[in-house]
Order: structure tokens, then sequence, then C-alpha cells
């Protein structure tokens, strides 16, 4: 109800600037044809340059569909304004962008117009994409184009009038496209502008991690504040991020190279795609990456640090081998209390959560995760229900879920026990409209990088 | 004392609520089809079906299915009277050492109960968390769709005095 009335007050505004948009960014024209048989050999230098700046925007991740083939698009996405479908990027001619001239790859990339000048959704975060520099665009385009053509139809988008008309989003890019690539900071080392150049460009990470207003930008005063993802909370990964342990550079790097880190957890949801590409990613750039994202969470208050010290301090893992790994199975903690989440911690979670086994084979200690500690309850809920399933082609963490076995009632006692024990933020409420929802929605429990989810191995399968 | 509905029989068990349905099962009612592997929910051959869904009985308690309607193997037939899942890991000769097979029984069980024609993909993503060490997965893919074969002509052909 109130969702729409937004969204109706958005509308009208939109329609309000779409006359100025227009005028602004007056008549895009139509870039002529190529013929996909008559373009010249690419550097193979080029196509590998390509190939990894694919990897950092994770361009796979969307352009894929489950169980489809690499970059031939039809992924649904879901927005609160409908579903968009993610189109076919390989050079098929007649369903993909193969008549597509590097001058339309680049202008796509630069401001969200098609090769025949119809402007893009900013589903395609070309708010992001802008600041990608030519001579990067140069190489996404030469490693498109060498990917196997794929004849996949995109699937028409459900979206509503007056949003299914395209030139609308005009108005949208004279209010929120702030066209033009990345500027360097001379004040800032090369890693850190390189950090910066990645996440806030190819890399999108913003996309997810910063709140949207009601016309579905990015809110230019909370960047990186955390955000939603496809029934997910992205967290906060800015001074508000909600991890009791700091994150640093270090950690940052380990965690988004190996999908997990001991001390803070497993990448999941549209995350674990995410870090599925950054491990075959160069190091620099990863550590690139991590050294920007760690300068913007900034330095922590004294009080924030003593208690991540002491967090760390209590939490003592052992090291890979200092225990078997069926340690602790057989010792589940005493239940008597009334405390039905209690009861259900004791019996169901505590046999791998309190069995002092590493990451990722044993689970965290749940006083150090930030899926407990974040006052976004949704993803503890996921994890929960979907459990963290096997993913294909990448190690990772597994978990099995709960929604078979655990009622509502026992779900929601469990999520309050958790909350209350291993957190010191307040109770979450409405606990049990997210978890009706959560249920319900087959999205959030089917982004975990399951059977079909694009890998960067899948990619790497076609390289030339 | 807690109560269950175990392969359509009304139980009742005399154990602490946070036994593992698996060491309930297995000890307190001497139904041992569901097989003890690594104890953590991640091998899959504890599997059985509660209310209808897979579910991994040994990381799920007792207190958790209190009064709810639980299936093992031993509820889908028997040696001389096998059920068609079981009818169809025979005719496949699915098993070799056999101890995930209960569990991967199971899990196509649940499944097609809830989706009969279910395809490739969908069985091979259903049957995920299910570790065999034998190698025989083309085979139990193989039975699972001959399972769904099995019972599809089942349900086609009419009744004759089934309970």
């Amino acid at each position: 109800m109130k969702r729409s009335a937004l969204i109706a007050i958005g509308l009208v505004a939109v329609l309000a600037v779409l006359g100025a948009g227009a005028a602004y960014y007056a008549w895009e024209p139509e870039i002529p044809p190529v013929d996909p048989g008559k373009r010249p050999a690419f550097d193979p230098a080029l196509i590998r340059r390509g190939a990894v700046l694919a990897a950092l925007g994770d361009c796979n991740t969307c352009h894929t569909a489950p169980g489809g083939k690499p970059f031939a698009g039809g992924l649904p996405i879901p927005t609160p304004f409908g579903t968009i479908y993610s189109t076919n990027i390989t050079p098929d001619a007649e369903t993909g962008i193969g008549r597509w001239p590097e001058a339309a790859f680049a202008r796509a990339m630069r401001r969200g117009v098609d090769r025949e000048r119809r402007h893009q959704y900013p589903a395609f975060p070309y708010d992001h994409f802008t600041k990608v520099t030519d001579e990067d665009n140069r190489a996404l385009y030469a490693f498109l184009m060498t990917r196997q053509p794929v004849g996949a139809e995109t699937p028409p988008n459900a979206l509503p009038f007056p949003i299914n008309f395209r030139p609308i989003v005009a108005g949208w890019k004279l209010l929120f496209l702030r066209e033009g690539p990345y500027k360097p900071d001379p004040s800032r080392d090369a890693v850190w502008n390189r950090g910066a150049y990645l996440v806030e460009g190819i890399g999108h990470c913003g996309a997810c991690h910063t709140p949207r207003n009601m016309l579905g930008a990015e809110k230019q005063g909370q960047m990186f504040s955390g955000g939603d993802a496809e029934g997910w909370h992205a967290f906060a990964i800015n001074h508000q991020s909600p991890s009791p342990i700091l994150w640093d550079a270090t950690a940052l790097a380990a965690y988004l190279r190996q999908g997990w880190h001991g001390m803070h957890g497993v990448a999941r949801g549209p995350m674990a795609p995410v870090t599925a590409n950054l491990a075959n990613a160069p190091d620099e750039d990863v550590t690139a990456i991590a050294a920007y994202v760690a300068s913007v969470m900034g330095e922590a208050s004294p009080e924030r640090r003593e208690q991540s010290d002491r967090l760390i301090s209590a939490a003592k893992p052992s090291g890979i081998g200092d225990k078997p790994q069926s340690a602790g199975s057989q010792t589940v903690p005493p239940t008597a209390s009334g405390d039905l989440g209690k009861a259900i911690y004791a019996s169901t979670c505590a046999s791998c959560h309190e069995s002092g086994r590493p990451v990722p084979y044993g689970g965290i200690s749940l006083s150090l995760s930030s899926v407990v500690n974040s006052d976004d309850p949704r993803n503890l809920i996921n994890v929960v229900l979907a459990g963290l399933p096997a993913a294909e082609g990448v190690k990772t963490a597994i978990m099995p879920g709960f929604a078979a076995v655990l009622t509502d009632p026992q779900a929601v006692a469990l999520l309050a026990y958790l909350r209350a024990e291993f957190s010191d933020r307040p109770a979450w409420t409405g606990l049990e409209a997210q978890l009706r929802e959560a249920r319900q929605s087959h999205v959030a429990l089917k982004t975990t990088s399951g059977p079909g989810r694009p890998t960067s191995e899948t990619i790497s399968e076609d390289k030339p | 004392m807690t109560q269950l509905m175990v392969n359509g029989q009304t139980r009742e068990v005399d154990a602490d609520p946070d036994t593992p349905l698996l060491y309930v099962l297995r000890d307190d009612l001497e139904l041992h089809a569901a097989k003890y592997g690594c104890g953590l929910g991640q091998c899959g051959s504890c599997t059985v079906i509660v209310d209808g869904e897979a579910a991994l009985s040994c990381v799920t308690p007792l207190l958790l299915v209190e009064g709810r309607s639980i299936t093992t193997l031993e509820g889908l037939g028997t040696a001389e009277d096998p059920g068609p899942m079981q009818q169809a890991f025979i005719e496949e000769q699915a098993a070799q050492c056999g101890y995930c097979i209960a569990g991967m029984m199971m899990r196509a069980q649940a499944l097609l109960q809830k989706n009969p024609d279910a395809s490739d993909a969908e069985i091979r993503e259903a049957l995920e968390p299910h570790l065999c060490r034998c190698g025989t997965h083309m085979r139990i893919l193989k039975a699972v769709h001959r399972a769904a074969g099995l019972m599809r002509a089942a349900s086609a052909a009419p009744a004759k005095g089934a309970a």
C-alpha cells in the first residue's frame, strides 16, 4: 500500500522531469550495425584483460539464466517496479550484441543507450559503468565479442505503464546519472585509486550496498550504508558495518577472494557469485578493492575496537587440523531451560556452531556474525531456512537448511534467542511476517549459487 | 513421553527432547533404514520425510517434531512388497554398499510426491545434499526416473483394493 503510493508519487515526479530530460539528452542517434563476420581479430592480450574486467564486474551473474549458457541473458531481475530480464550479451547477430560496433558498446556503458538508440533501464548499472575508461570498455568489448554466440531471445520485461515507456528513463538519467569516467583523487595513492575505480565503476558494489530512493536511484548521502539484493540485505560497508569484528584490508581481501573469513563468516546469497568471480581475479585488483573499502569503513572508535578485540579473544577459534571434523557433534550443551529458542539452538545448531572447528568446516561462533548483529534479520532467516547449499564449481562452506522441520513459532523462537544471546543490538520486530515472506520467496532461497548459477569456472571454459 | 506419528502409526517415545530424531528412530523405535553417516547434516544418509518434506534426522532434535508425521524407508514398502521407489532401485541395481541409498530414496520420494514429473535437472538439484562414495550416481538417477514412471503407471491404473 504505502510502497505503491510512494511509487505513484515517484512516477509523477518522473513524468515531470521527462520533458526536460528528453530535451537534455536530446535524441540519441542509432549507431549503424556491423557485419559480425567482418569484425577484425582482437589482440589476445586485450581479450584476457577484458576477461578480468568482466569477472570484476560480475557480468555473468546477471547475464546468465539459471541453467543457461554464460552471457546469454534471460535472468529475471525483480525490482520494486516490476521484473526486468537481463539481455543476451553474446555476439549472436540476431538475439545478442553481435551487430554492435565498439562505439555502441561504449555508449551503453557510458550512458545506458543501446545500439538502436533505446534508453536502457538502470537495472543495468550504467550509473557505475559510466566510470569505466574507454580502454577498459575496449577490452570488455573484445572479450564479449569472442565468446560463443548463443541464440537466445530475451523475454519481454514485465513493467507497468508508464515505466514500460523507455524515454521516461531519460528523465531518470537527468536526475541521477553523473556521466563520465572515474577521475583519480591525486591526494590518494595508486592502490586506493585503483580500488575506488573498480568499486565505484565496473564492480558496482553500491548497486546493492547503497540504499535506493523511491525512484530506484542510489541515495547520494548514504553511500555504502547497506541496501537490498534479491530478498537479502547487503550489509553496510562503511562506518555503519554491523560486523562485531572490525574489518581491515587484509581480512577483506581474504574474504573477497575465498568467499569466507574465519572471523566474519561466509559470503552467501547474491554475494556468493561475486566472491566466486573474485577467486580468479588478479591479486593486485582484489587488494586494491579491499584497501578502498577499508578506507571507506574508516577508523573505528576505541569502544568498537575494544569490543572487537574482546570477542576475538573470547571466540578463540582453533586452527585447521586442531580438532577432528566431528568434534563436538556428540557434546551438545544441556537444555534444561524453558526457553524454546535456546533449546533449539543447543540441540540443533550448537553441534556445528559451538564445536570450535574453524570456518568454513565448522560453523562460525555466532557472536562474531554480522548476520546476527545486523538490524535487518532477512539474511539470518534465509540461511536458517535454506541453509548454505553446496555450490557448483566453487569450494564453500555448507549448512543444512531447516525450512522443512522448523514451524513458524519454532523458527521465531530460535531467531529471537540468537539475537538476544549473540548480539547487544535491540530485538528484531516483525519476524513472523518476514519469515512468511522468505518462505514464499523463491528468489531469496534460489540465489545461492546453486546448480546452474554461473561461476568463474564456467566462463573460463570457453576462453579463446 | 513424546508422541510421534511414524509411518502412519502413533508411537510414544521416552527420550530427552534434545535427542536427535535419528537416534529415536534407530534406538527407540528400532527402525534401522535411516543411517548415521556424518552426524552433521552434510551427507544425507539419515534423511526421512517430515510432514511431506525431506529432513536430515541427525540434526533434527525430537523437540522439533513432536506430534508430527514422519516417514522412514520402512514406510515405503517391505522386502516382500516393495513400494515403487524401492522397486525402481532394485530394478536398476542402484546400490553398491547401499549406505546412502535409504536417504537418497527418501529425498527422491519427497520430491516425486510434490512433483511427479520432475525433470532430470530437478532430480539432480534435489539430490545434491546427498553423498555416495561408491559412485553409483548414474544408476541412482536412472532409478529415480524409473520410480517416477512406476508411480505414474500406478496412479493411471484403476485402483485395485489398495489401502
